[in-house]
């Protein structure tokens, strides 16, 4: 082989010196990659937050969508109102009475998913190192939304009763005396992604007048809700005191994600820039998916259909308690959430969920180590357990295969010396656990 | 009659994201020089498949574990299917560095000074004692690896030794055996290595320049987080025994079709640091871009290998 005396350099990506600056967070990672192997059949993924919709009444929906299409296609299939169509907004309106949010359809903007909610709102809100607070742990999506917008993510402490005031009242006293703006806290009170945890009704109250106090808005996320196991649904935030929220609901959880639903509600000032946002970024939300989910809402007994969701995810739920309590080894704790989707598991001392990935993936089970869950680097003892996708049988046996895999990691952690040789006596015995 | 092939990629292991993504490389280059191209994951349908097909050839494009172990190919064998690449026997030998390095160092290749040993070793020895044994041999800085892993999966550089045992840890956790490597300062090189029917020929070598300064697996899969220069930066003697060492590695391991040889140079000597039976084709992939600098032409080279395959049958 002749070898040319010609030199190519090259980073194998053309643009790379044109990215903007806010791109420099998205990159691979081997955790990341090793995801791949959630989709195998043979492994039981516990690392998903992919809602079970099985059991939809799918001979209804295909029946009221190709009614839809033959009465109205024209309309539904052009575009529509950038706030999103009325009659929507009004039922919307009745969903959020549920958990007691008393608004108007004038009030609420419908967003491609409450994740497009969250984007329009930190992208009307957010200069580069402006300060939002989160709870500690927070949801990886939103972390990605806000790195997006360069925001600078400061986590508040949070308990088993949700976030802590007190903490608030500091991170915000404190990022203020550093020079920063805090422009607003985001929180997911009901059964929180990743930790499962509930914020308390006297938390809520404390909350809201801490805010008020300190003049900070509250971006309050509740795609969980409705999906109460243990307890009925909890009054918003926004019920308790309309005048610092801002509101972001889905029917991802209560319906199906794939409509890409959901909505914002928000004081009228704001609402009108994010209309003005969503128009910039969508020209208007998808039409036909909000016709459709219109027509389930009015003929089909939906309430009735959330019921039963709530008891299939406490099946799930309860597997996953049943299973936790019987491989985790002392030392282990982990949250047991009154509803939502997700356990978080705090490992013993000494260990790292980030490497303990791969040994679970080769016991052929998943799941999301806790650092994706912080914007600091905090969170490698902790892990994040879904319950909601697969059987009660598949979730009781990741649980044990990862009980396996835990085990393997304290057998050679107490071999280097990286963790107290204690719980090696003890895996699968005594455990800890919090509410 | 167009020939079939199946292109094998995913499969249970570590680096099955970087296999779906080669797998798809090259299933699409193989379409482009006109093959009748079928993607398949490792699955209870593979068998069937492969039997119903008339006369087809499979390229396995499977990394780590059951991909590069040999497993896959010993089934192909098995049922009489031809497939692009090193036999079963010669995977077995080349993927587990324990076996390979030896192997290259009797055909006369400088590899670096290394501990290789399982981690019940330390359990039943001690890890203590052991581990100062190791850096009383190799001293540091020192380069703690999975015996049988690609990707940089589990691959950790140790600068102080109180960092050593968190290293070996993230180690076994890709298997049972791991490495423990001297530091070889230099500059990293790759050497893909085809035989297109005419003998194996190695092709020039990729120098790797990582902008964090190490080549981990960001560094290896995020474009743009790695400069690649083709051919090195090396003067021609150099550059040559950079080519000749990748062919010793590729004849002594008994490898076929092709590989790629990861090289450290060291005061202009070429230390070998593995080989891989499967090397990624994915777009940060360093074998399409030597190619690319040769005017070879991947998808050229890639059916090559394939109606070589068809005739061994």
């Amino acid at each position: 082989m002749t070898v040319p005396e010609k030199r190519v350099e090259t980073r194998l990506d053309p643009y790379v010196d044109v990215y903007a600056q806010r791109t420099q967070g998205l990159r691979v990672s081997a955790v990341r990659a090793l995801f791949a192997v959630a989709n195998r059949p043979e492994v039981v993924s516990l690392a998903g937050g992919m809602p079970n919709i099985t059991d939809l009444p799918l001979d209804v929906l295909g029946s009221v969508i190709g009614d839809l299409i033959k009465s109205r296609g024209p309309q539904i299939m052009n575009y529509g109102s950038g706030q999103g169509e009325e009659r929507i907004r009004e039922q919307i309106c009745e969903v959020m009475a549920l958990e007691k949010v008393e608004a108007s359809p004038d009030d609420l903007m419908i967003s491609c998913g409450s994740q497009q909610g969250l984007d329009l709102v930190t992208r009307t809100f957010i200069d580069p190192g402006d300060v939002i607070l989160v709870e500690s742990p927070t949801y990886v999506g939103a972390l990605g939304t806000f790195s997006s917008y360069q925001a600078q993510v400061v986590h508040v402490d949070t308990d088993e009763d949700g976030l802590i005031p007190s903490a608030f009242r500091a991170a915000t006293i404190a990022a203020r005396a550093a020079g920063r703006k805090v422009k607003f806290l985001y929180t997911i009170p009901n059964f929180n992604n990743p930790s499962g945890v509930m914020m308390s009704i006297v938390r809520r109250r404390e909350l809201l007048e801490a805010a008020k106090e300190l003049d900070v808005v509250i971006v309050e996320d509740n795609p969980y809700g409705l999906l109460a196991i243990d307890v009925p649904p909890q009054p918003a935030l926004r019920s308790m005191d309309g005048g610092q929220v801002i509101y972001l609901g889905s029917f991802s959880k209560t319906f199906a994600p794939g409509f890409r639903v959901g909505w914002v509600l928000a004081p009228p000032a704001v609402l009108k820039k994010l209309v003005l946002a969503q128009e910039s970024a969508t020209l208007c939300p998808p039409v036909f998916s909000q016709f459709a989910i219109s027509e389930y809402l009015a003929n089909w007994d939906w309430q009735g259909q959330v019921e039963a969701f709530r008891s299939m995810y406490r099946e799930r739920r309860d597997a996953m308690l049943r299973g936790l309590d019987d491989h985790m080894p002392a030392g282990a704790t982990w949250t047991r959430p009154k509803g939502g989707f997700f356990v978080w598991l705090t490992l013993p001392e000494g260990f790292d969920s980030d490497q303990l990935s791969a040994r679970a993936t080769s016991h052929r089970v998943a799941y999301v180590p806790g650092t994706a869950f912080y914007a600091d680097g905090l969170g490698s003892r902790n892990m994040r357990l879904s319950y909601c996708f697969p059987t009660p049988e598949r979730i009781y046996e990741g649980t044990r295969r990862l009980g396996e895999a835990i085990a393997e990691e304290i057998e050679l952690r107490t071999t280097f010396g990286l963790v107290n040789p204690k719980s090696a006596l003890s895996v699968g015995h005594g455990r800890e656990s919090s509410s | 009659m167009v020939q079939e092939v199946v292109v094998v990629s995913g499969g249970l292991s570590h680096e099955r994201e970087i296999s779906l993504e080669s797998g798809l490389r090259v299933a699409k280059e193989l379409t482009h020089a006109g093959f009748e191209v079928t993607r398949s994951d490792i699955q209870p349908s593979l068998i069937e498949l492969l039997t119903t097909m008339d006369s087809p050839v499979v390229f396995p494009m499977l990394h780590g574990g059951a991909g590069e172990d040999g497993a896959v190919r010993e089934v192909l064998e098995l049922i009489g299917v031809p497939y692009v690449g090193a036999t079963a026997d010669a995977c077995r030998a080349s993927f587990d560095k324990a076996l390979a390095i030896p192997t290259v160092a009797q055909a006369g290749l400088v590899v670096p000074d290394c501990v290789i040993l399982p981690h019940d070793m330390f359990r039943d020895l001690g890890a203590s004692t052991l581990l100062g044994l190791i850096e009383d041999r190799l001293g540091l800085p020192l380069f703690v690896k999975p015996s049988t892993s690609g990707s940089s999966l589990g691959v950790s550089r140790v600068d102080r030794i109180e960092d050593l045992p968190a290293a070996m840890v993230n180690a076994y956790s890709y298997g049972p055996v791991a490495i423990v490597e001297e530091y070889i300062s230099g500059l990293e090189v790759a050497v893909p290595v085809f035989d297109i029917g005419e003998g194996p020929v190695a092709f020039p070598p990729v120098e790797i320049r990582p902008v964090s300064g190490l080549y981990d697996f960001e560094a290896r899969y995020t474009a743009g987080k790695t400069k690649y220069i083709c051919p090195a930066t090396l003067d021609q003697s150099t550059t040559d025994a950079c080519m000749a060492a990748a062919l010793v590695a590729h004849t002594s391991l008994g490898l076929r079709d092709f590989s790629r040889a990861d090289i450290i140079v060291r005061d202009g000597v070429p230390v070998f640091i593995e080989s891989s039976v499967a090397p990624g084709m994915t777009d940060t992939s360093v074998v399409p871009l030597s190619l690319a600098t040769t005017g070879e032409n991947l998808s050229h080279v890639l059916a090559s290998l394939v109606t070589l395959a068809a005739k061994r049958g």
